[in-house]
């Protein structure tokens, strides 16, 4: 008689949503997105033969020189960094004009010599300056071309004209020791 | 007789909350997916460089991490900058071993796209990373990535 009235208890989820949000909770705090970013570089391959030619004309490299002390040398003058973009850009829009900034944009070279003692946040903003420059060139170009920005091409053919036109041609030197400690 | 009745019928109605344990499983998988535990034993001191013209990563499968940077604890490992590989930490020569163990674990096509994130410390000098990208070079390790934290800048 007693037996007929017993079916499986009702479970009681009450308290369900209390240890859900404790694991919510717990994993609100522990999670962290970051997503990594970082400025990407292309390292030349590692080579037993001395460079190609050292002779690369004068006129077409912007060189650029950070020294132990954080301080900037570009083309034998002494810069702050704030010009630093401004004068990159001028090298690699002059085609010509000024006699001695590039001939024209395919060949302009970037040169980006630093000391052993350079600080790397010294060395990430100047490298920083030097990849802007290009990417507003490039963004320039592009958007006078095709009426885009560089990075909202789609096509490759299009992609591939400014890449031709602007070639990011940002060379490091081997490090140089001229002073300071490692 | 107030204005306001305080009606027995009127109560407001008990809110239904058994839809509420769904809601909140569901915020908790959102986490429990997009969360990645932390799986290196940080040694060093990182703060990153910040930069503007920042690219985001490709997937995190694809990266080897180098840490450079004062060790967190100077009592017991001093001041000067040093590296970390994996848990431990390492000497330049030790990249180059490293670079090739780490290789030789993924999949042969896998390799060409490999990058190194190099997480160094704003106050870490040139000479060391210098050595670190001489090493990378010789194991053909050529993509590199400045790890820098993104700066919004006004211009």
């Amino acid at each position: 008689m007693a037996r007929k009235s017993r079916g499986i208890p009702e479970i009681n989820a009450g308290s369900m949503a209390d240890i859900a949000f404790l694991l919510l909770v717990f994993f609100l705090v522990t999670t962290t997105m970051d997503i990594p970013t970082g400025l990407q570089v292309a390292l030349p391959p590692m080579t037993d033969e001395p460079p190609p030619d050292s002779k690369q004309k004068q006129r077409e490299v912007l060189e650029v020189l950070v020294n132990a002390s954080d301080q900037l040398l570009v083309e034998k003058e002494l810069l702050t960094i704030e010009k630093l973009r401004q004068k990159t850009k001028d090298h690699l829009t002059n085609e010509g004009k000024d006699p001695t900034l590039s001939s024209t944009s395919t060949k302009a070279i970037v040169s980006l010599k630093n000391d052993r003692g350079t600080s790397y946040d010294m060395y990430v903003q100047v490298y920083n300056e030097l990849t802007a420059a290009y990417n507003e060139v490039r963004d320039e170009y592009s958007q006078s071309k095709f009426g885009v920005p560089y990075n909202k091409l789609r096509k490759e053919a299009d992609i591939e004209d400014v890449k031709k036109k602007y070639p990011k041609k940002l060379s490091e030197a081997e490090p140089v020791s001229i002073g300071g400690k490692k | 007789m107030s204005k306001f009745k305080q009606g027995k019928g009127k109560d407001s109605p008990a809110i239904n909350t058994s839809a509420l344990p769904d809601i909140v499983f569901m915020l908790l998988f959102f986490f429990m997916v997009a969360t990645k535990m932390r799986d290196k034993e940080m040694k060093v001191k990182t703060q990153l460089p910040k930069a503007t013209e920042v690219e985001k990563l490709e997937k995190k499968s694809r990266l080897y991490y180098i840490f450079v940077g004062p060790p967190l604890k100077p009592e017991l490992y001093g001041t000067t900058p040093r590296i970390q590989l994996d848990d431990a930490f390492a000497t330049v020569d030790d990249i180059q071993q490293f670079i090739t163990l780490q290789n030789s674990k993924k999949d042969e096509a896998e390799v060409k796209y490999m990058t190194t994130s190099l997480k160094a410390d704003k106050t870490v000098k040139m000479g060391i990373v210098t050595d670190i990208k001489q090493e990378l070079r010789k194991v053909n390790a050529l993509k590199l990535s400045y790890t820098a934290s993104k700066e919004v800048r006004e211009d």
